[in-house]
C-alpha cells in the first residue's frame, strides 16, 4: 500500500511542480506589466519633452521622438523664466538644511534630557501631526502676513521647515545613543554644543539620512505654500511655474513635458541613488 | 538622561518656536478668526474686522457649493480607499510571493510615482488624458471607441482625477505593507503548508489576517488623506468643470485665497477637521472591538 502511495506521489509531483511554475511565471508577468504601466507616464514624459511640438500633438502618436530636439529645454530657460524658478526651489531646499537642524537638535533635547514641561511640549509636538494643514493654511498666512514674511522664499519655507513627525523620529533614534558616550564626551571637557555636533550627529547620521533625503523631496515638490505665499513672479518655485505653465501653455504639450521633467528627474536620480533611505524613510512614516 | 538648567532649553527651543507658530498657534487663530467677517479688507485693517458669532457656520449650512464639495469628497473617499489599499497590498502580496531578484527590481517602478511632485505629473496626465491629441484616446480610438473627455465630462473628471492620485498614492503603501509583511515569522507560514494550506489559503487565513493592523493603519491613513485632497484635481481641472471635482479643500482654497473670506474658509476648515477627527474616531473604536491575533 506504501508502495502505490509513492508513486502516486511520484505521478503528483510534476503537475504539482508545474502548476507552481506556472503561478510564479504568471506572478511574475503581471508584476512586470503592472511596473511598466506605472512608470509609463514617466517614460512618456521623458519622450515627450524631447519632441518637436509639431509631433507632440501628432495623431496618432509616437513612442519615441522621431526628431529629437533639446529646443523645449531651451526655450524653458531663455524665453521662460526657468532658470530662476529652479534657483528658488534651490534655495527653498537649502533652508531646508536649518529645519533638519532644527529637528535633530529638538530630537536631541528631548531625547537626553529632563526638564520642566518635557512632557507637555512633547505632546504639542505630536499633536501638530493631527491637524490638517487644511485648518493652518489661512492662520497661517494671516501670521506670515503679520511678520512681513509674505512674498518671501522663507516665508515660502518656514510654515513646513519642522515637522512634528521629524522631530519624534530624531528623538526616537537619539534615544538609542548610550548616556555613557555623552558622559565621557562631557568629562573630556567637551561643552554641550560640542557633544552635540561632534558625537551626537555623527552618531545619528542613519536617521540624519533618511531624514535629509525625505526633506530633499518634501521641500522639491512641495506647492501649497509657495503658491500661497509666493504672489511675486520672482519667486516663483518650480512647482508654482510649472501650474503656471500648465494655465498659459495647454497647446504646447511637449514644452509642458520638458518642465515636468526638469522637475521631476532630479527627484528620480536622488530616488535612485537613496532608494535604501527613502523606503526606510516611507516604512518608518508607517509608525506614526 | 541629564538634568541641566538652561541647555536642553536652547536645543528645544527654534523646533518648538517653529512648531508653535505654524501648529498649534494657527488652530486658535483659525478658531478667531472663523467667528468674525475677515476679508482682505481686514487684512489691510483689523478694525475692518467685524465679530459675527456663528454666522459663517450658518452660512456654510445653506452654501450648496459646500455641500456638493462635501459629496464630491465623500465619493472620493469612497472611491480612492478602497482602490488604494486593495491595490497596494495586492502588489505588496505578489512583490513578496516572488521574491528574488525580479521582485527587488520591479519594486522601485512601484515606488517610483510617489516622490513625484504632483504639479509635474498633472502636466503628463493632463497630456495623456487630453481629448485630441492624448494618447489614451487614441488607444482607445484602435478599438472603436470615439474620443472621450476625460477631464471636461463632470462625471468622468471625478474619476480620472482620482485615477492620478491613485497612481502616486499606492507606493508609500506598498513600502508599508512590504515591512509588515517581513515581520510575519516564516514559521507560521511553515506550519501551514505542513499542515497541507494551499498558497491562496496560507495567504487568507494567515498571512492577511497577521496584517490586520497594517491594512488598519493603510485605511485610517488613506482616508485622513483622501478627505484633504487637494493637489490632483487643483492642478488638473482646477475644481471643474462646473465644480465636479472639487473637494472640500479646494472649496476652503478657493474661499480663502482667491474671494479672500478668511473668516468663512476658517470656519469650513474647522468643519472638515471635526469631520476628519469623527471618522478618525470612529475607525480607531471599530477597530479595538475587532478580534486580536
Amino acid at each position: 500500500m506504501s508502495n502505490t502511495d509513492a508513486r502516486a506521489r511520484r505521478r503528483a509531483r510534476p503537475p504539482e511542480v508545474r502548476r507552481r511554475r506556472a503561478i510564479s511565471f504568471s506572478i511574475g508577468l503581471v508584476l512586470l506589466v503592472g511596473a511598466l504601466s506605472t512608470a509609463f507616464p514617466l517614460l512618456w514624459m521623458v519622450a515627450g519633452s524631447f519632441k518637436p511640438q509639431r509631433e507632440a500633438i501628432d495623431f496618432p502618436p509616437t513612442l519615441l521622438p522621431q526628431e529629437p530636439t533639446l529646443a523645449n529645454y531651451l526655450r524653458l530657460f531663455t524665453e521662460l523664466d526657468f532658470g530662476r524658478y529652479l534657483g528658488n526651489t534651490v534655495i527653498v531646499v537649502l533652508i531646508g538644511v536649518f529645519g533638519l537642524l532644527f529637528m535633530a537638535m529638538a530630537g536631541y533635547g528631548f531625547a537626553k534630557f529632563r526638564f520642566r514641561g518635557k512632557g507637555a511640549l512633547f505632546f504639542l509636538v505630536l499633536a501638530t501631526l493631527m491637524i490638517p494643514v487644511q485648518v493652518t493654511m489661512i492662520p497661517t498666512y494671516l501670521i506670515l502676513n503679520g511678520m512681513k514674511l509674505t512674498n518671501t522664499l522663507v516665508g515660502v519655507a518656514l510654515p513646513t521647515l519642522v515637522s512634528g513627525f521629524g522631530v519624534f523620529l530624531f528623538r526616537q533614534f537619539m534615544s538609542t545613543i548610550p548616556d555613557e558616550v555623552l558622559e565621557a564626551a562631557r568629562v573630556d571637557g567637551a561643552g554641550e554644543v560640542r557633544t552635540f555636533f561632534q558625537i551626537v550627529l555623527p552618531m545619528s547620521k542613519p536617521i540624519l539620512a533618511v531624514q535629509a533625503v525625505l526633506a530633499f523631496i518634501t521641500g522639491w515638490n512641495s506647492f501649497l505654500w509657495p503658491l500661497i505665499v509666493a504672489s511675486d513672479q520672482k519667486l516663483y518655485t518650480l512647482s508654482v511655474g510649472l501650474s503656471l505653465l500648465n494655465q498659459q501653455l495647454a497647446v504646447d504639450p511637449a514644452l509642458q513635458m520638458a518642465a515636468a521633467s526638469v522637475m521631476v528627474v532630479p527627484v528620480l536620480l536622488v530616488f535612485v541613488v537613496f532608494q535604501r533611505y527613502v523606503v526606510q524613510g516611507f516604512a518608518l512614516s508607517g509608525l506614526k | 538622561m541629564r538634568r541641566a538648567t538652561l541647555v536642553p532649553y536652547l536645543f528645544v527651543t527654534p523646533a518648538m518656536l517653529l512648531l508653535l507658530a505654524f501648529g498649534v498657534l494657527p488652530i486658535g487663530v483659525a478658531a478667531v478668526v472663523s467667528t468674525t467677517d475677515m476679508n482682505i479688507s481686514g487684512l489691510a485693517n483689523w478694525s475692518n474686522v467685524e465679530f459675527i458669532g456663528i454666522g459663517n457656520y450658518v452660512a456654510l449650512a445653506g452654501d450648496p457649493d459646500f455641500w456638493r464639495a462635501l459629496g464630491n469628497t465623500g465619493l472620493f473617499v469612497a472611491v480612492g480607499v478602497p482602490a488604494i489599499v486593495i491595490l497596494s497590498l495586492a502588489v505588496a502580496l505578489l512583490l513578496e510571493r516572488s521574491g528574488g531578484r525580479l521582485a527587488r527590481a520591479l519594486r522601485s517602478f512601484y515606488f517610483v510615482p510617489a516622490v513625484t511632485g504632483i504639479v509635474a505629473i498633472s502636466l503628463v496626465w493632463g497630456y495623456l488624458y487630453n481629448t485630441q491629441f492624448g494618447l489614451f484616446n487614441y488607444l482607445l480610438s484602435l478599438v472603436g471607441i470615439g474620443q472621450v473627455q476625460w477631464l471636461s465630462d463632470p462625471w468622468l473628471a471625478k474619476f480620472s482625477v482620482a485615477l492620478v492620485a491613485i497612481w502616486r498614492g499606492t507606493g508609500l503603501n506598498i513600502i508599508i505593507f512590504l515591512a509588515a509583511l517581513q515581520g510575519i515569522p516564516r514559521e507560521y507560514r511553515e506550519a501551514a503548508a505542513l499542515d497541507g494550506a494551499g498558497e491562496w489559503r496560507t495567504t487568507r487565513s494567515i498571512v492577511l489576517p497577521l496584517l490586520g493592523f497594517a491594512i488598519f493603519f493603510v485605511t485610517v491613513t488613506t482616508t485622513i488623506a483622501w478627505l484633504q485632497f487637494f493637489d490632483e484635481p487643483f492642478v488638473l481641472t482646477d475644481g471643474g468643470p462646473l465644480g465636479a471635482t472639487t473637494s472640500m479643500s479646494i472649496f476652503l482654497y478657493k474661499e480663502g485665497f482667491r474671494l479672500n473670506q478668511f473668516g468663512y474658509a476658517s470656519a469650513g476648515s474647522l468643519v472638515l477637521f471635526a469631520i476628519i477627527a469623527i471618522i478618525t474616531v470612529v475607525q480607531l473604536r471599530l477597530r479595538r472591538r475587532d478580534v486580536e491575533y
